[in-house]
């Protein structure tokens, strides 16, 4: 902290005086984009929340009426208990993961990890709807079980549809952060209750799990606000009884004025606020990262040949669940009619066929808002990035909170406060209203990942040494060619990946583009495949479309973890002058 | 009898010796601990001393149970012990990392090891108390182990081994954390309270000075093999081996060769002993027990000073020999002899004492 203090104020009495145009000026603009296409729009949402439509005044009323009417109060209580039992369900698949590869020594350790990440690369409403043909009510699983066992098993009836989806993509969350608190356990903090008499169970609940647990609960507190703010799983399933579909059907359906799209949106903004920092609050003041030098986690122990065979059926059976929705995803989207069997009929390529003589515009369409939001992304990553760690301009923490409050916006919320301020503006040359112009998609994607793009350049940057940068300076350089030569160059590993990851998760992006898509002719994929997903004969074609999603974010992910890894290596360092 | 003679009573328990017969254990193929054979006796302060990677750490973690399972035998009383889980074993160990449990108050994991035995809580509460006060910690009870120095967290590690009374304690480089003046404190703290507790102790450490001046007998390991074991003033003396010889303090070895009543070194040097080991073929000298001179004569050797070093209480010459390089350590006085690098000098060899290597 002092280090970055002195580093900071050093360079605020070389940089602020003789420069303060060039980074000031940029600093104010991204501060006034953060303003208007955020802050505003998201206070604006919080602010109708409390304003009486009628008379203009403040007023409580909104959220009277809104715990008075049966429907939200549905609503409210699905939402939670939805995002309850989905914490529940993502942690009875991740523990066991996470336990057996990192406790025992087991074959396979690496590819149940990667294996493990995969929902991730998969928009849950993408696989929604294969789900529904795998497990339920008329699903493979429930027609086998009928015709063997005569029961069926409700996996999707209505909630229940929703928890398994929603747990089955968000568990890595939960599988991540397990994985490290159990792996930052040193090996002696386990030895030293075993040399004082403790062993198996007691071992596990005194100390293995009190050690692991802040791991557990950031995780956990993620996978509660991915699922509670999610609107395309609900929407897709045709859940509607939950806050975030409340939200969208009331200002699509009933307009822009009904206060109660709004109470929800401020709901939905205090929970997200309310878990983030719990989740910051879990990690930082119980951070038990415990190895030392030479220590390196758990001792593995050795399985034993029954503990083995045991090991491998638990793990193969939540693989398969957890793998489901791409194998029902591929089978929907070769699959010629699949209805009331296991398996679909015939196969063939007419699905894709169809999307790519049909609907190429999803296709271009993705490829330009999110191609150019992650752009975008990085310019203004990079940019704070360099006035937060290397300029002493006041205020310009402020930058780096503000960008990284969008993690709390919902993109319901975003979407809602988009429609509310923009639908009065204009736009010249005959663009019509700014909110159902496209661009405003390419913002609301730009604003919504930023946080990642901007977590991307901040690493980079702070990995560079500044004696790298003075010593540019003295031997002439100039601020500005320093940074052009020296900082971009290095920073450049960083810079991509942050766009990669910007562009890969913004490709498959749902809740605050289906608010603001106004066209058929300017919606992007993941818009598209909602649309065809709607009918049972557009399936097929909304599963192709939903494989070349898949494909996309598989890539960028791909890449961005190789740019990532590539760029450890080159630019390692020296500890010098830090 | 006071409250405190009374606790220290309190925590005494049968103690007990060690006895690790013919020990093997390799990490996959690497083998390190190749046939140990050793006995420490009940009550005894026994250092393991060793170079890193000499297996001395090794060693102590299969006694407390840890690592792969050994081949061999390990006594511990008369209770043999390589298949018992390290919970069963009552063997108290100090962890180089004290691992504190970052969860549990000073108290809560000085407790730990007597929740486990199920003591009652009127116990439990009495003996940690106990624990704490022997340490000196007490008032620090309820404190979490972050809000410790490094030298408080340690005596924590100690009390909360020392708290089940177990029958042997462990200490792996208990010491290598701490500051150099904290580590002369610690280490009398630790020997005090082991005389208290005659509790049978076994020390792994690779710094010498801790080695000699705490342990009753030490083993030297090298290689995964015991050296050498002895009381270190006897292992100084009689090295068995140039391992231990030049391992403990600083060492001249010569080649040679015995010859009538003297040893005969290689660059022609007779050497007067006393004691004789047939088939000797090296001669330690201590760099302290040669004299040096500007006077040559008959019997001495003669060379010049390469370096010289000035160590506070003795300045160290590098002086260059027929035999090779020979280090001679002499006593600094004030305006006492003292010779440049460069200059031609002799060497009086005290070598009556002298150890003889095989």
């Amino acid at each position: 902290m002092s280090a970055t203090n002195s580093a900071s104020s050093r360079a605020l009495r070389f940089t602020l005086f003789p420069r303060l145009s060039g980074a000031a000026v940029v600093g104010i603009l991204i501060a006034i984009l953060l303003m208007a296409f955020l802050v505003l729009p998201v206070a604006q949402v919080i602010y109708v929340a409390f304003l009486d439509a009628r008379s203009g005044t403040l007023t409580l009323q909104n959220f009277q009426d809104f715990f008075n009417t049966t429907l939200f109060q549905q609503s409210f209580i699905n939402s939670f208990y939805v995002s309850a039992m989905s914490v529940v369900v993502a942690t009875i698949i991740a523990l066991p993961l996470a336990y057996i590869t990192t406790r025992f020594n087991f074959a396979g350790t690496a590819l149940i990890q990667s294996l493990g990440f995969i929902p991730l690369i998969m928009p849950p409403f993408v696989g929604a709807v294969a789900m529904s043909l795998l497990f339920g009510r008329n699903g493979t699983v429930n027609l086998l079980l009928n015709q063997y066992f005569g029961f069926r098993i409700p996996f999707m009836e209505g909630l229940n549809g929703v928890i398994l989806v929603q747990s089955i993509h968000y568990f890595p969350f939960i599988l991540i952060n397990l994985s490290a608190a159990l792996r930052n356990i040193d090996r002696s903090m386990e030895e030293a209750a075993q040399n004082l008499g403790a062993s198996g169970l007691r071992l596990f609940r005194r100390i293995v799990f009190p050690l692991a647990m802040p791991g557990y609960l950031a995780g956990a507190a993620l996978v509660f606000i991915k699922v509670f703010d999610d609107l395309g799983t609900p929407l897709l399933l045709n859940v509607n009884t939950m806050l975030a579909p409340q939200a969208y059907l009331r200002i699509t359906g009933v307009g822009i004025n009904d206060p109660m799209g709004y109470v929800i949106s401020f709901i939905l903004v205090a929970f997200s606020v309310f878990s983030l920092w719990a989740s910051f609050l879990f990690m930082r003041g119980k951070d038990y990262a415990t190895t030392q030098k030479g220590g390196g986690g758990l001792s593995k122990r050795q399985l034993s040949r029954r503990e083995k065979i045991l090991a491998y059926l638990v793990i193969f059976l939540i693989l398969a669940l957890v793998l489901s929705p791409h194998f029902g995803l591929v089978l929907l989207a070769f699959g010629t009619i699949w209805s009331f069997s296991p398996l679909p009929d015939g196969f063939t390529l007419q699905h894709f066929q169809t999307v790519f003589t049909e609907s190429t515009q999803y296709i271009y369409n993705t490829l330009l808002y999110a191609g150019s939001a992650a752009v975008l992304d990085v310019l203004i990553g990079s940019a704070i990035a360099y006035i937060v760690i290397r300029t002493g301009l006041p205020g310009r923490k402020w930058l780096d909170y503000m960008a990284t409050a969008a993690l709390a916006v919902p993109g319901v919320v975003l979407g809602i406060g988009y429609l509310r301020m923009f639908h009065g503006i204009q736009l010249p040359f005959g663009m019509g209203p700014m909110a159902s112009w496209w661009g405003i998609i390419i913002i609301a994607l730009m604003i919504r990942r930023l946080p990642y793009a901007l977590r991307s350049c901040m690493a980079a940057l702070q990995q560079l040494s500044l004696a790298l940068e003075e010593a540019a300076e003295n031997l002439g350089a100039s601020k500005s060619r320093t940074i052009r030569r020296i900082v971009v160059p290095l920073m450049a590993g960083g810079i991509l990946a942050g766009f990669v990851t910007s562009f890969a998760t913004a490709a498959v992006e749902l809740s605050a583009t289906i608010m603001l898509v106004s066209r058929a002719s300017e919606a992007p994929l993941a818009y598209g495949i909602y649309l065809y997903m709607q009918s049972p004969a557009g399936r097929g074609a909304g599963a192709a479309l939903g494989i070349l999603a898949v494909v996309i974010v598989a890539l960028g992910t791909y890449l961005s973890h190789r740019i990532i890894e590539r760029e450890r290596d080159r630019t390692v360092i020296p500890a010098s002058g830090q | 009898m006071t409250q405190t003679a009374y606790r220290e009573n309190n925590m005494k328990r049968e103690t007990a010796g060690i006895r690790i017969e013919d020990l093997y254990l390799s990490f996959g193929r690497t083998k390190v601990l190749a046939g140990i054979d050793m006995e420490i006796e009940p009550g005894e302060f026994f250092a393991f001393l060793g170079p890193s990677g000499s297996g001395k750490s090794t060693l102590l973690r299969a006694i407390a149970g840890f690592g792969p399972r050994p081949k061999g035998r390990i006594l511990i009383g008369d209770r043999e012990v390589v298949d018992l889980p390290p919970w069963k074993r009552n063997v108290g160990m100090v962890f180089q990392s004290y691992a504190l449990w970052p969860h549990m108050s000073v108290r809560d994991n000085v407790a730990f090891g007597l929740q486990e035995r199920r003591l009652p809580k009127r116990e439990i509460d009495t003996k940690v108390e106990a624990a704490l006060e022997l340490v000196g910690l007490l008032d620090l009870a309820e404190r979490m182990p972050s809000q410790l120095s490094g030298g408080q967290q340690q005596r924590v590690a100690l009390a909360r081994t020392i708290a089940i009374e177990p029958q042997v304690l462990l200490l792996d480089e208990p010491l290598s954390n701490l500051d150099a003046a904290l580590r002369v404190q610690m280490r009398r703290e630790l020997l005090s309270l082991q005389r208290k507790l005659q509790l049978t102790t076994i020390f792994v450490t690779h710094d010498q000075e801790e080695a000699n001046t705490t342990a009753d007998r030490m083993a030297v390991l090298d290689g995964g093999v015991i050296q050498q074991v002895g009381p270190p003033q006897e292992l100084y003396d009689h090295p068995a081996n140039a391992f231990v010889a030049g391992f403990l303090g600083t060492a001249n070895i010569l080649d040679g060769q015995l010859q009538e009543d003297a040893f005969l070194t290689k660059g022609g040097h007779r050497l007067p002993i006393t004691r004789a080991l047939p088939e000797a073929k090296r001669i330690v000298l201590r760099p302290q027990n040669i004299a040096l001179t500007d006077q040559p004569a008959e019997g001495l050797i003669r060379g010049r000073i390469r370096h010289r070093e000035f160590l506070g209480s003795q300045i160290r010459y590098l002086v260059e020999t027929a035999d090779g390089t020979i280090i001679v350590d002499r006593l600094h006085e004030p305006d006492g002899l003292d010779y440049p690098a460069g200059s031609d000098v002799s060497l009086r060899v005290d070598s009556r004492n002298a150890p003889l290597l095989p």
